[in-house]
């Protein structure tokens, strides 16, 4: 495998489980305007995960959905952010923020690829992210105003900055290191990044449910 | 003998599937047509990549074409060549009349919530007293605002 589609998939994977993840709050959000807004987000994350699993699957020779589907757990290239899960508001606002701060700053430099379509479909990407990003920030705004929020988003950031820092390539760790800090108002601690390639024991109850009617379904079955 | 113009003229009958007061020629959202032998090639964007209605589009152009007697070749182009500027003036006008306030020009640098919050103008009765009710809509491509005048909910079409 060439390390355009090593990258295609990491990103494609990242996106599709952190899609997976956000659909979880539909139905179940404290108020209906979060549960519009992460089903939504949800949605263009599954669809920038569809395009970029596209590109990849052009390369392999198979298509989008078997490379969304039809690969064991281990194969896929998340990062253990986005295979957390945590239905509790405060953590499901600080990885959101960790994740899309994160994002920005890959995508800002997938912009700058010399690959054309690359940088292109980074670029698309990059223009529905933005909204992702300001839903974010609101959020961290409102936490940071009282002090239970604070105390309970400082509680999440802390037990998922390593995770957070495993999003990126170490190159581009400082950078997220310092946007957070400054966001955050408080240092950040120097920790081991938790690596791609290394699941969470919720990535197989995830891949279980996510692919359980296509692994159900009988061969030669149409979509 | 097919020609582009013609092809134009039936993909602008082809309605937006979740806003049909608009076409996907108002939308923008053809890059270009082009004529080879018995063969039209159209370019096209998605507006918002999750986008469910992406496959209905695909195939309503497609029936189009066939109808004209051609072979159709509609090619996805996934890069950031299109943007809500890209809505004609009569699209605009459209979803105005529909009830979904237009989108605002895209900004040169990054978008900050501020520039969201204030300003917009109320599609009913033209209020600029509106606030952003939430970023997120029923589609991916629509956020949802509230008219403090006519004390009307209203959606508007994100500005990507």
């Amino acid at each position: 495998m060439s390390d355009r589609t090593d990258l295609l998939l990491a990103l494609a994977d990242d996106e599709l489980i952190l899609g997976w993840r956000n659909s979880e709050w539909t139905g179940i959000a404290p108020f209906l305007e979060e549960d519009v807004a992460f089903s939504s987000i949800a949605q263009n994350e599954i669809g920038h995960a569809r395009a970029l699993y596209e590109l990849a699957a052009a390369e392999l020779g198979t298509t989008a959905d078997e490379l969304a589907f039809d690969r064991r757990p281990e194969e896929y290239r998340s990062a253990p952010l986005v295979e957390l899960r945590r239905l509790e508001w405060a953590r499901t606002i600080a990885r959101h923020w960790l994740y899309e701060t994160a994002d920005e700053i890959r995508l800002a430099a997938l912009k700058a690829s010399d690959d054309q379509e690359i940088a292109g479909l980074a670029a698309k990407i990059d223009r529905e992210e933005a909204y992702h990003r300001m839903h974010a920030e609101m959020w961290i705004d409102r936490l940071l105003a009282t002090d239970e929020g604070h105390t309970r988003l400082d509680e999440a950031i802390d037990e998922l900055w390593p995770y957070a820092l495993g999003v990126l390539d170490e190159e581009l760790r400082p950078e997220l290191k310092a946007r957070a800090q400054e966001r955050l108002g408080r240092a950040l601690p120097d920790v081991e990044a938790k690596p791609r390639g290394v699941h969470e024991a919720e990535l197989g109850e995830l891949w279980e449910e996510m692919t359980s009617v296509r692994r159900s379904a009988p061969p030669g079955a149409q979509w | 003998m097919v020609t582009a113009d013609q092809v134009w003229e039936v993909l602008a009958e082809i309605p937006d599937p979740e806003i049909p007061v608009i076409s996907l020629v108002d939308l923008g959202v053809v890059k270009g047509v082009a004529v080879d032998d018995g063969t039209v090639r159209v370019d096209f964007t998605p507006t918002f990549m999750g986008c469910p209605a992406l496959e209905v589009m695909q195939r309503a152009m497609e029936e189009k074409i066939v109808e004209l007697g051609a072979v159709p070749e509609v090619r996805v182009r996934l890069d950031d060549s299109w943007s809500t500027d890209d809505i004609t003036a009569e699209g605009r006008e459209k979803l105005r009349v529909a009830g979904f306030a237009p989108p605002t020009p895209r900004p040169a640098g990054r978008m900050e919530l501020v520039q969201l919050q204030r300003g917009f103008r109320c599609p009913y009765c033209g209020s600029t007293e509106t606030k952003l009710e939430n970023l997120f809509g029923p589609t991916p491509c629509r956020s949802i605002r509230y008219c403090e005048s006519c004390r009307q909910p209203f959606e508007q079409f994100k500005t990507i």
